[in-house]
């Protein structure tokens, strides 16, 4: 089987919280617990999950903007938190990222040309300006822009218009892989079509790698192969999307899909039912302890691990 | 019974290039306690509207038209009148709450202030109308001091907080601009039925203001879709989605990815509607819609449309509305 | 940049505060350039004969008590008080906003000991230690000077940190560091561009201050030193004549007020024109 394009090997990740009196230890949060996931070139991963799940800390840590507290990512076989600065500095073009807000991710002091090319200051090779800016013009008409945009501000364009503009900047060096944090969420229904057909365009284009993080279920299935659900910390379920998706097994997938408001209003039926925990959660249980409606006392005392179930990984005692 | 009627309502902003007409001729009513939806992309006036009814626009601001709530046009009276409505008769949630929770004071406090202002109750009255709100959101007193402050909360509770100021002086209506709009999924499905809930036992309107056609067509029996500050359809919520006629509301439903998409064969791209909602200052002659729609004919260039109606909960504005041979 | 300078006339000629105190402040500084070409009388020039008279036609001020020009003794004032006030702020923009920026970027243990620097100088009141300075070293131009500059360094790194921190946070300077770039490239390419407006507003006020400032080492003999005139001087001066000739002191008095004033109108005035002009272009 071929290397995977990112390897993400038992990332752990800690914050320190404020400590309550002087003289106690800090306490510790933990964002990320054990995360081990493969992305395949040319192919689209989804993580899904709530707010505060971590998954805008996976992101941070593959793109090594941040460090794991135990654990490593592997980028085509290099371990990134492993290798010089320079040389991690220069890995650096082979993976970009688009982020979620389009007001708040372009320097609004420059001009696209600016903003478009200044990945390419830390390449090896230099550029003179009118190559940078022949580049910039072409990137710009890959993703629906105009060249003549090249010397206009951020404030003079759309919600939509400027994440066109955070994807030119992040296709510009040519990277394999692509993260897309809620890359879409700030958008307009009608646009956020617009920019996710153009991402899926650019995927076939140059066999990128999307790493697409979202909280949006419906986005998720449409754009991507493969996706990981999050739950606090920990992969809870994870496989290809079209099985998941149709066949979710852990309770937390499927609270989360009957959660969706369907598009039908003559389909009211389906719906989550509140949940009266019977048991008591500890260090040691299943984190959906008390959310579950098919929890038993098997899962007070020993988080399930993610194993395999019919051709997805799972991680529940009773799916 | 009418509760509400808004009559060619037109609001005029003065904005970087000078006044524009951000809504215009915006007409519906509502009956006592009707659900209507008001949908719409960012930049359709929908929550324009929403502050109109509330009168709660920028002081330069131009209205036209009438607001009848009531038997009176509340656009007519003075500055005390109103106040005596809002939060009395229109109670209004935000999309933010954090922004919208005043951040340092307890949320007891801010839960009183409207009862203070509208009941004129005593502070042991205020308190029990306090705990029984509490407890009518889903938030127990038992577990949620009435001294907490907004940030000690969770996006959610904050939420239910909103809703309990806005329903405590039993409104008639009840305006929710985009409430589950920075929700997580989980907690906006449960906020709804609060919502829903609240609604149908106290038989108090709702006007739902959302961008997600799911949450409206799970919440609202009539709907408005807005497009840059006009209707173009309106209707029964299951007629309009059943029957989509204007190719606005057509192009948005097509745009959406829809949960259960991926059992279906093969991969289809989104119809996206091509080009991008004009600026305020760019709207063209005749309908706002004629620079992106397919179906745009000279007619549609030189006059903005007028309403058609199909049956008796369904209008479109459109000169060339869908048929069902088109949406196939 | 240059577009955004046309934009912030354009919306700063709708701002009272930034007309009034615009034109007063355009005022002082063109009196001041106009003082290397002309004065209506050289200020060195001392006339026993005419001292002391009213404003007249010739003097159109009147004259001091060793018979020179008030006019003329204002406008080189002005002079004056520009480029000690103006080299003092360069003095404190220099030296602090790139400590300010430091701070801001590396955070850790760099961060606290530019901010105790900091608290340690704020800690000195400003005019007494100045003049505690000009006093060791020797009174001057240049030693006030250094002496205004000093605390003007504090003020600047504070500024600059503060604004620097809120701007680390945003997404397109995550986006910087994505494209490999590290903190001092980031600290200049981004960061400073948009603290600007924060600093041009503090900048008008330090500059009143430091008007204010050198108007009162002058008036305490330790600033500038005659021949050339400097208002806090001329204030001096005029307090023995209080009684008779009044307007010794009222003319320098009236331009030290008007000037500062006309500079804090001007920087309210930028600072509304400038914060949400920026914030609108989101």
């Amino acid at each position: 089987m071929r290397q995977p394009l990112v390897k993400i090997e038992g990332v752990y990740k800690d914050y320190q919280l404020p400590k309550k009196y002087l003289f106690q230890k800090a306490p510790v949060f933990r964002a990320l617990h054990g995360i081990n996931l493969e992305l395949h070139q040319g192919t689209s991963f989804g993580i899904v999950g709530e707010s505060g799940c971590g998954k805008s800390t996976l992101a941070r840590i593959v793109m090594a903007l941040d460090e794991p507290t135990s654990g490593t990512v592997f980028f085509d076989g290099q371990d990134l938190f492993n290798m010089p600065a320079g040389e991690l500095r220069h890995m650096r073009r082979n993976f970009q990222m688009v982020f979620q807000d389009p007001y708040g991710s372009l320097n609004p002091r420059k001009n696209v040309m600016g903003i478009v090319a200044e990945p390419l200051d830390t390449l090896k090779e230099k550029f003179s300006f009118a190559q940078k800016k022949e580049r910039v013009g072409k990137i710009l008409s890959e993703v629906g822009l105009n060249a003549t945009d090249i010397d206009k501000f951020p404030h003079e364009f759309s919600g939509g218009q400027r994440q066109r503009i955070a994807i030119a900047r992040a296709l510009i060096t040519r990277p394999s892989l692509i993260v897309a944090d809620e890359s879409v969420s700030a958008l307009d229904v009608s646009v956020q079509a617009q920019v996710l057909n153009l991402m899926m365009d650019l995927q076939e284009k140059y066999n990128l790698t999307y790493m697409f993080i979202s909280h949006d279920l419906s986005v998720v299935e449409y754009i991507t192969d493969q996706v990981a659900v999050i739950y606090m910390g920990q992969i809870v379920e994870q496989g290809t999307t079209k099985t998941l998706f149709q066949r979710p097994l852990h309770p937390y997938t499927q609270t989360l899909l009957l959660a969706v408001p369907d598009v039908n209003p003559l389909n009211k039926k389906r719906k989550n039912k509140p949940v009266i925990s019977k048991f008591e959660k500890t260090d040691e249980s299943c984190p959906f302890l008390d959310r579950c409606n098919k929890a038993t006392k098997s899962c007070v005392n020993n988080a399930p691990e993610l194993l395999e179930n019919e051709g997805q990984l799972v991680a529940c005692f009773n799916a | 019974m009418t509760l509400l009627q808004v009559q060619d309502l037109c609001v005029t902003l003065n904005t970087a290039h000078g006044p524009q007409e951000v809504i215009s001729h915006i007409n519906f009513s509502m009956d006592a306690g009707e659900k209507l939806g008001i949908v719409g992309e960012s930049g359709c006036g929908k929550s324009i509207t929403a502050l109109a009814l509330m009168s709660l626009l920028p002081l330069d601001s131009q209205t036209k038209g009438k607001i009848i709530l009531g038997g009176q046009d509340i656009l007519k009276l003075d500055s005390r009148k109103i106040c005596s409505i809002r939060g009395n008769r229109i109670g209004m949630i935000f999309q933010e709450p954090m922004t919208a929770l005043n951040p340092v004071k307890q949320i007891g406090a801010q839960i009183s202030e409207s009862i203070y202002l509208h009941l004129k109750l005593n502070r042991k009255q205020t308190l029990e109308r306090v705990t029984e709100l509490m407890d009518k959101v889903g938030l127990p007193v038992s577990r949620f001091g009435l001294n907490l402050y907004p940030h000690q909360l969770s996006g959610g509770q904050r939420q239910r907080v909103m809703i309990a100021m806005a329903i405590a002086c039993n409104p008639d209506i009840l305006i929710a601009d985009e409430p589950t709009t920075a929700l997580d999924v989980t907690v906006q499905e449960q906020i709804l039925d609060l919502i829903r809930e609240l609604a149908d036992s106290s038989g108090m309107a709702l006007i739902m203001i959302s961008h997600d056609l799911g949450v409206i067509a799970q919440t609202t029996q009539s709907v408005m879709v807005m497009y840059t500050g006009n209707s173009v359809e309106m209707g029964s919520t299951v007629d309009v989605f059943q029957n989509m006629l204007h190719p606005y509301t057509y192009g948005l439903f097509s745009a959406i990815p829809h949960v259960g998409s991926s059992a279906l064969p093969g991969r289809k791209r989104l119809s996206s509607i091509p080009g991008q909602v004009p600026e305020l200052h760019l709207r063209p002659e005749g309908c706002n819609f004629v620079d992106r729609c397919s179906r745009a004919s000279k007619m549609c260039k030189a006059k903005k449309p007028m309403a058609t109606r199909v049956s008796d909960h369904h209008q479109v504005w459109c000169y060339h509305p869908l048929s069902r041979e088109d949406k196939r | 940049m240059f577009s955004t300078l046309a934009e912030v006339l354009r919306h700063g000629l709708k701002n009272r505060s930034f007309v009034i105190g615009g034109t007063i402040s355009l005022l002082f500084f063109l009196i001041a350039f106009l003082s290397y070409f002309w004065t209506p009388y050289p200020v060195e020039d001392i006339n026993i004969a005419e001292k002391l008279l009213i404003p007249g036609a010739k003097y159109l001020l009147g004259t001091d008590h060793f018979g020179r020009d008030i006019l003329s003794m204002l406008i080189q004032g002005a002079r004056n008080s520009v480029i000690v006030a103006f080299v003092a702020i360069g003095i404190g923009i220099g030296c602090g906003v790139p400590l300010g920026l430091m701070a801001a970027a590396k955070k850790g243990w760099i961060d606290e000991l530019i901010m105790r620097f900091n608290d340690l100088t704020f800690a000195f009141p400003a005019l007494i230690s100045a003049i505690m300075i000009t006093a060791i070293l020797g009174p001057g131009s240049v030693n006030s000077i250094i002496a205004i500059g000093i605390f003007n360094v504090p003020v600047f790194a504070r500024v600059a940190r503060g604004a620097a921190l809120s701007i680390w946070k945003r997404e397109f300077i995550l986006a910087a560091r994505s494209a490999g770039k590290g903190p001092f490239r980031i600290s200049v390419e981004h960061i400073l561009p948009n603290i600007s407006s924060m600093l041009i507003v503090q900048a008008t006020i330090q500059f009143a201050l430091g008007i204010l400032a050198e108007a009162g080492l002058s008036y305490l003999g330790l600033g500038t030193q005659p021949p050339m005139p400097s208002w806090g001087k001329m204030l001096n001066e005029a307090q023995t004549f209080m009684h008779f000739a009044p307007q010794l002191a009222i003319y320098p008095g009236l331009a030290i007020a008007l000037t500062v004033m006309g500079l804090n109108l001007f920087g309210d005035g930028l600072r509304d024109v400038l914060d949400p002009k920026l914030r609108r272009g989101r």
